[in-house]
């Protein structure tokens, strides 16, 4: 078989990029910020991956640990009006907003109180106060509604924009190119995100692809594009700041490509199941110390921004809120019996 | 006195498309060909320029990502309608159909419905072959979340499509390119809601009851006019609404007449006449059926190029008399 060779880089190679993030010049406030959303997004993940191993939460589970640093670098340059989508790894783009802790595990575990009424589980997530429009498991599926939803921006004439969270395998759909084309043929407002994780379920990119670089597709729309560092809070949020100012300014679409790696398997808690193939335990290894979170902390630390009493405490003050939420959904109520056929239309049938 | 003007169904819905853009601003359509009546007939002649091409857009071919981008504009509060000028091509959209449009209200809670109306197209004869032929409405009728509309008759074709485009949840309207040409008087239009709609007897009679839905309903009412002339009194229901369908018109009109012919312009198997038999076989106490059912659907085969074959593919009113002859002689 043709061993294809890598296009990204030293983008794609672990033992590189370990070091701490450079973080002189960036307000204080802003770094702190980061690190806690992120911190949030990691410690919700792991709580809901040991709700998943104690028998709690059935639904599938896809985690981002690992790949916190792409929503909340995209999320620093959104407002609530925009309308951002996901597909099935997305409990880090709802967090990442805004979104509510209690809301995400009680949509988890079915209950009545979750974003999505207990009626979605964990692929299937809606909170429209916070912009989250929703997502789904189907790959790309909400690539094009992303495009309707850019369409809506650029009618509604209020500066909005849509933005579209997606991974390296819905590159290989077709609508993935049917959306990029239509996008850039309507000039439409719109920030595409490739989270490139180099994983498909349990297949290495380049055994699915000639390259492992996702932003040559924006290049052959003509979209304006940047590939970047997706562990590297920094660096996403730059380049995704740039790019929605494009955007925004009715300039067309944008395309962010974000180079990561995720510490668990394709879906669930486990971090070896998808183990076998190219993935090893190796070069997780290496990936882990390349992680998102410890690369903006050990920054910080070294610009005395923070030192270990205060991410002590700030990661125990996190860790009572997932608790509390966690808490706070075991207790919440299932749907009632009628909700099954309740919200299969919305109008109701006047007939009946 | 001045004879009332008659309207073809392709014009019909042209009203319904204008009536749509003027009233309410978050209506929009898009689809291939919609600049064009060498896709859509007369059903949309002049809106691009009426209305602007803003509007009416017309699209490059990709019938997924242009019906998921309607669906997302919906999901944003604008009431698109998604045009597939045939409905064989609109199979490449399905995911976002079956998928998407149809359960994003209920994985989600009831909290949000795309408003889209994903129109398709029946385009068959003339020789076009397996691929340019297709009536698929019984899928559709299938999924559950989805609502499904046939206009029959001008003035349908014209308010099926403004309920539903009005309707907050996504519809499938379907027309046919052989009802162009049927004409009927339009009354005002009203704005009804699509939920209130359902079956309609097109045709009182106490000897049979004849059932179809689109052209198949016209076929029935055709049939029924020679089945008089034979001293048969067929009772014709034009079913409208398949999805969610109502069978009460139906069961009601079988409990007087005692015999059912379901009329079909897709496949048997599964297909929509087998659920229309049902639906009343399961109903009715069977002394009320003084025969076994019958549906009049296609031959189990695509659709044939050659006119030899073809001209013996598709259910005419001919063979609608000729089966309920045979059924009630």
């Amino acid at each position: 078989m043709t061993e294809f060779k890598s296009e990204l880089g030293g983008l794609a190679d672990p033992s590189l990029h370990q070091g701490p993030l450079e973080v002189a010049g960036v307000d204080p406030a802003t770094l702190r910020k980061y690190l806690a959303d992120m911190l949030t997004i990691r410690l919700a993940e792991e709580a809901i991956g040991v709700l998943v191993e104690e028998g709690l939460a059935r639904t599938p589970c896809h985690l981002a640990i690992g790949q916190e640093a792409i929503a909340v670098g995209v999320s620093a340059s959104l407002n609530r009006r925009d309308r951002v989508f996901g597909g099935h790894r997305s409990h880090s783009h709802l967090l990442a907003l805004g979104g509510d802790l209690f809301g995400l595990i009680a949509e988890i575990l079915g209950k009545v109180d979750g974003v999505s009424r207990g009626m979605g589980g964990s692929m299937h997530l809606y909170s429209p106060s916070v912009g989250f429009q929703g997502c789904v498991p189907l790959v790309g599926a909400t690539i094009p509604i992303a495009v309707g939803a850019a369409l809506a921006a650029r009618m509604d004439r209020k500066g909005t924009i849509a933005v579209s969270y997606f991974g390296d395998g819905a590159a290989e759909e077709g609508v993935f190119h049917e959306s990029l084309n239509l996008a850039a043929a309507q000039r439409l407002p719109i920030l595409f995100v490739c989270e490139n994780n180099l994983f498909s379920s349990h297949l290495d990119i380049l055994l699915r692809q000639p390259s492992d670089r996702i932003a040559r597709f924006a290049e052959a729309h003509m979209i304006r594009s940047a590939t970047v560092d997706g562990n590297d809070i920094l660096a996403v949020a730059a380049a995704a700041a740039s790019l929605v100012a494009h955007a925004r300014e009715g300039r067309g679409p944008v395309f962010l490509e974000a180079v990561t790696y995720r510490h668990r398997g394709h879906v669930g808690p486990k971090e070896d199941i998808d183990v076998g193939v190219r993935r090893t335990m190796t070069e997780l290894g290496k990936w882990k110390r390349r992680d998102p979170i410890l690369r903006l902390l050990a920054g910080m630390q070294s610009r005395k921004l923070i030192d270990d009493a205060g991410f002590d405490t700030l990661r125990g003050e996190i860790r009572r809120k997932v608790a509390d939420a966690r808490a706070k959904a075991e207790s919440a109520p299932y749907p009632d019996a009628s909700a099954l056929l309740g919200a299969v239309y919305r109008s109701a049938d006047e007939r009946r | 006195m001045s004879v009332a003007e008659e309207t073809g169904y392709g014009e019909a819905i042209c009203r319904g498309f204008e009536h749509l853009l003027a009233n309410h601003p978050e209506v929009f359509a898009i689809g291939q060909g919609v600049w064009s009546p060498w896709y859509v007939g007369n059903s949309m002649t002049g809106l691009d320029e009426k209305f602007g091409r803003e509007r009416v857009i017309d699209t490059p071919v990709s019938e997924l990502a242009c019906t998921g981008a309607a669906i997302g504009a919906a999901l944003c509060g604008y009431r698109p309608i998604v045009i597939h000028p045939r409905m064989d091509f609109m199979l490449l959209a399905v995911d976002q159909i079956v998928n998407q449009a149809a359960k994003w209200s209920h994985m989600f809670g009831g909290q949000i419905a795309p408003a889209v109306t994903i129109r398709a197209i029946i385009n068959r004869g003339g020789e076009q072959g397996a691929q340019h032929s297709q009536a698929l409405h019984a899928w559709f009728a299938h999924i559950p979340g989805l609502r499904v509309v046939m206009p029959s008759t001008a003035e349908d074709a014209r308010d099926l499509l403004v309920s539903s485009v009005l309707c907050d949840d996504p519809v499938m309207y379907i027309d046919d390119r052989w009802l162009y040409g049927r004409k009927s008087v339009l009354k005002k239009v009203e704005e009804r809601p699509l939920a209130g709609v359902g079956p309609v007897i097109r045709r009182r009679g106490t000897d049979v009851t004849l059932a179809g839905a689109g052209y198949s309903a016209w076929l029935c009412e055709e049939a029924a006019q020679t089945l008089a002339a034979d001293g048969i009194d067929a009772e014709v229901i034009d079913i409208r609404v398949l999805n969610p369908f109502d069978p009460a018109q139906i069961l009601e009109s079988v409990k007087r007449t005692g015999v059912l012919c379901v009329v079909d312009g897709g496949w048997g198997p599964a297909g929509f006449a087998a659920e229309v038999i049902t639906s009343i076989v399961e109903s009715v106490n069977p002394n009320v059926l003084k025969r076994a059912p019958v549906r009049i659907t296609l031959p189990f085969a695509p659709a044939p190029a050659s006119r030899a074959l073809e001209s013996t593919y598709y259910p005419t009113a001919d063979t609608v008399v000729a089966a309920i002859r045979k059924l009630l002689s």
